[in-house]
Parts: structure tokens; sequence; C-alpha cells
């Protein structure tokens, strides 16, 4: 599908180009032991942005399906012609309070099995041959 | 008036449990209510922007509560008047209005957005407002600073103000940033996969229907029964243009936004302006109609830890919503004559329902509770105004609603049962401002 093309700031500039690397990093508090995703200023436990660092996540990197909805009329105009498509809601295995949104490539729009397993994988985005992004389907 | 107004400062919201009860409860009351004409979209006349049914609807509250413009010594309000049509860029502001209206320094305040500056310039009457400051985004963000600026002696007749306009084109579809190639900012960790408004709400429900095992036709008997009590509201966007009753059978062949989310579980984005009247129980006694106490106000600040909150979250927030709101009024949810809670997406009613244990009303009953008799002619009345999904889209129907219930003037709308208590607010079960409505100052 032509996702729009995400514009790294100077927070997020490590994980895009990690993904552009097909890599997944998460922003980790390393005082508090604790990923953040989206990426944030400051950590959101103790506020502080002094031990913010970007780490690998776990290989393999999975999820589980936690819900979903099926998108008929998206904001983006782009995308309409994909329509109607899932947009599922990933909990990541390794920090299930991290939740991702997906696409889920391969699963028939409505037919989500909430709760199977995920695996990251990484989409070339058709309004930028060449660049990544981040997306999910099942492996089981 | 001071040169730049203020946003309401944060300590100002009760956003914890085990404050107490709230110590200005019953010392503030509401006692005007004024309502401009509501439209579709704006028909580009000078005198039905947002900004002049702003004005309008601010001197129907002050003659509504017998209040003379003098003696109106505060003003709290929404600055924003946003729905999803922005003004397209380099559009000429129309001469008409900038001749008809005194600008600010923005030439679309009073357009596309309402400052307290232009309605201070705009309104003359208005000539001894010394108290203004914004509550952003929602009339129950307004209502809650109006009622906490009241209780601290900081204005004692003070109009509360929200407008919304509506431009053409659609609902945020390929607009401002979802024309572009491009995404920036947080939208691109959501709106990135093509989401809508209305997604966070849609699979909260669809996870709730699996997690209770109950069905989304199950909701259909609460969204035709805002639009029978939304029908009942003369001033709505429903009653006025399109008075048709809504059926089961429209609910359930909607067409889709974000199944489970259809057309009719969103609300209608319309042009139209309200404005309340608050004061003190010792001013109240000479105005003309019965004052409304203000029992609590409380506000939820969740900490959404990812791209969205879960269900589980959304439950726990509107939950604890609930305590703060019955601690600080000093009330529990039997005392609830009626709720009125937002409704702006109509699939979350159910957690702000269960959250306050309307009627004892448990995690995963409100569908079922909807099957029961929630009219108000009955002992259970749900959402009298008929709200958003009822009216068009305001974000204050509800509270419009509450105060002309308990003062025993709702009309056609009047519950059965004797409106005592009431309890209004929104937008979201995990981030809104809410407000208890009594007859007795508690």
């Amino acid at each position: 599908m032509p996702k729009p093309i995400p514009v790294p700031d100077a927070l997020s500039k490590p994980f895009w180009d990690a993904v552009n690397q097909r890599r997944l990093v998460l922003q980790t508090c390393t005082a508090c032991n604790r990923h953040q995703y989206p990426p944030e200023p400051a950590c959101a436990q103790c506020h502080s942005a002094q031990h913010l660092e970007w780490q690998p996540a776990k290989e393999p990197v999975r999820g589980r399906i936690y819900g979903y909805c099926v998108m008929h009329d998206s904001r983006l105009i782009p995308l309409h012609e994909d329509q109607p498509f899932n947009i599922a809601v990933i909990k990541l295995e390794e920090d299930p309070e991290l939740l991702f949104l997906s696409h889920l490539p391969g699963t028939p729009p409505d037919q989500v099995p909430v709760g199977a397993t995920v695996e990251i994988y990484f989409e070339e985005l058709k309004l930028a041959p060449g660049r990544l992004i981040h997306e999910w389907r099942v492996v089981s | 008036m001071p040169t730049k107004v203020p946003n309401a400062p944060e300590s100002w919201y009760r956003t914890r449990e085990g404050l107490g009860i709230w110590p200005h409860r019953g010392k503030v009351a509401a006692v005007g209510v004024g309502l401009s004409p509501t439209a579709r979209r704006w028909d580009g006349r000078p005198e039905t922007s947002v900004g002049a049914w702003s004005i309008l609807a601010l001197r129907k509250a002050m003659e509504d509560a017998g209040v003379s413009p003098d003696q109106v010594d505060g003003l709290v309000m929404a600055q924003d008047t946003a729905t999803g049509s922005p003004w397209p860029p380099g559009k000429p502001v129309p001469e008409d209005f900038l001749t008809t209206f005194q600008p600010t320094d923005d030439p679309l305040d009073g357009l596309t957005r309402l400052s307290a500056e232009w309605i201070l310039q705009n309104t003359p009457e208005l000539t001894n407002v010394k108290f203004t400051m914004y509550g952003p985004g929602c009339m129950s963000n307004a209502i809650v600073v109006a009622a906490q600026a009241v209780g601290e002696g900081l204005t004692d007749t003070c109009l509360v103000l929200k407008g919304w306009h509506n431009l053409e084109g659609r609902y945020y579809v390929g607009q401002g940033a979802a024309a572009e190639d491009t995404i920036a900012g947080r939208a691109k960790w959501t709106t990135g996969w093509g989401t809508v408004a209305c997604y966070p709400t849609a699979m909260h429900f669809e996870a709730y229907c699996r997690k209770y095992g109950v069905t989304r036709d199950m909701h259909a008997p609460f969204v035709v029964n805002s639009r029978k009590n939304g029908l009942l509201f003369p001033e709505g966007f429903y009653a006025q243009h399109r008075p048709e009753p809504l059926t089961v059978e429209d609910y359930l062949s909607a067409r889709w936004i974000a199944k489970p989310a259809s057309l009719l579980d969103n609300d209608l984005p319309i042009c139209v302006s309200a404005a309340y009247l608050f004061t003190t129980p010792e001013r109240a006694r000479d105005m003309k109609q019965k004052p409304v106490y203000i029992l609590n106000h409380a506000s939820d600040r969740i900490k959404i830890r990812s791209v969205m909150p879960t269900l589980e979250e959304t439950e726990e927030c509107a939950a604890s919503n609930a305590r703060k709101l019955y601690e600080g009024a000093g009330i529990t949810a039997n005392d609830l004559s009626f709720e009125g809670m937002y409704d702006g997406f109509g699939q979350f009613h159910v957690f702000h329902l269960e959250g306050l244990g309307f009627r004892g009303v448990k995690r995963g009953d409100a569908l079922h509770f909807f099957q029961t008799d929630i009219s108000i002619e009955g002992w259970n009345p749900v959402s009298p105004s008929g709200g958003n999904i009822g009216s068009g889209r305001t974000r204050f129907w509800h509270h419009t609603d509450a105060i002309q219930q308990i003062q025993g003037r709702a009309g056609k709308r009047q519950i059965w049962r004797k409106a005592e208590v009431g309890v209004t607010g929104g937008p979201f079960p995990y981030g809104g401002n809410f407000t208890v409505w009594g007859a007795t100052p508690g």
C-alpha cells in the first residue's frame, strides 16, 4: 500500500535509520529498564532524558495481535484504492505494553486472527523506493 | 483585559483520586443558557460565522439568566473551533467579514478560531469583563475552568463559551497533513497506517465485544434512542434540519468508516455556538432561572503508554474518573438521576457508562443494559440530550441538557423521574473533563 513517507525528526531519526537497515530498535530508559514506542523526549516514568538510549529489539522480533479494525474510509486518499484494509494493533512479545499498528499484509480484511503471533518485516515504501517501514505478518 | 489570555493552570484540574470533597461544591451555579442556530456548513455570510453565532449565544445566555451585560465580569471559552476542514491556504478572508467585525491580528479570528480578544472587541456591551481564561478544546474543559474561577472568587458572573465552525470538505479526509506524501510528528506512528479519528474507539469496541461475548447490533438501541432524544432538542441540528428518526435497520446498514464503527457511530460536524452563565448562589437568587449547582468536577490525564490506550486502560480510566467525580461531590452512583456522558464516537459511551456504574451497570454489561428501557420515559434515562449522535457534533448538548433538566425546562426531553443530580463530560473515557450538577448545593 502507498503509505506516506515518515519524516524523521531529531528524536526519531535513530529509529528510522535502523528501520532502513531492517532492524527494530527501541528507545530505552536504562535507569527504569523501560522501553518506549513511540519515542519520547524523556522517560515517561522518571521524566529524565539522561538515561535514554536506543537498544536493538530481541530477535526474532515478534508480537501478538491484540485487536483490529477494518478501514473503509481512511483520511489518506492514496490508501483508498486498497480499502477495505486491516489496521491491527500488535503487542510486542518482548514488552507487551508497546503497541504497533500494522496492515497485516497477507491477511484478508476482517479475517484477523486475534491472538496470533506476528513477526516484523520491513516493507519498501511505494512512494519512496529504497526506504523502508516496519510492518508485521502472521506467522502462526 | 490582560493582553494575553492564559489557559487555565493545570493545578485547577482535579485529576487524582483522594482529593476529598471539592472545596467549592455547591458554591457555583449555572443559570443561563444561550444557543445559536445550527447549520451543516458555513454559508459564507458574516452573520453566520462562528464569531457572530458565538456573540449571539452569549447574548441569549445573558438574556436567559436575566443579567445585563455590564454585570458580567468573566469570560471563559475554548479558543479552537476547528473541525476537519481547514481554511484553504491562500484563500482571502471575505471582505464583508472584515468590515462587519473588528479584527484582531489574526484575520481568521472569528471565522476558524475564536479568541477572547475578538469576542470582547465585537461584543461592546461587555464593558466590565475583568477575568478571561481559556479552557482549551471543549465546552467540558471551559465548564471546569469557569466553575473553578467562580469558586475561587476570580469572577462572580461569568460567561462560558464554545463555538464550532464547519467548512466545505470531507472531515480530515485528504485535508491538511493528510494531503501530503510525507507524514511528520506523532501522526507518523498512527495516521501513517491510514487511521481516522474513530479508530482507537473502534478497536476498543471490537475488543470489548470479544472480551464480553456481546455483539455490535446490541448497540443499536442506544443510537436509535439518542437520535430520538435529539429530535426533542429544538436547538439541535437534526431537529432543525433533518427531523427523521433513526431505525435499528438504519444503524445496521450504515456504511463502515472503521469497522466496527460506521457512519452512525460517528457524529456529524456542524456550525453552532453555545454559552452558559455561571455565578454564585447568592447572585443567582436575583436571576431569572433556577440555579443548577456544580457539585464537583474531575479530569483525567492518562499517560498513554504507546500508540493508543488499551481497552483495559480505557476501562480503568473511566472507572477512576467516576470515583473522582463521586468523591468530590459526596455522592454515589445511586444518586444519579441521569447521565450525559459524551458520545462523539457513540461506541465509547459504553465505557463512560460502565465507569460510572450507572444503574449498577458493570463492565461488560452496557450493551445488555441498552436492551432495557433507557428512554427519557423510563427510570434509567441514558443520554437524554441525545448527545452528538442525536444533535450533531458540539460536545455541549449534554451539558446544556443537564442544566435544563435540573431546571425543569428541558421541554419534551424532560426526564420522567425527578432530575436532581446529573453527570456530564467528555470527550474520551481516557482523557477529558467532567462535571456533576445538582438541584441543591449538596
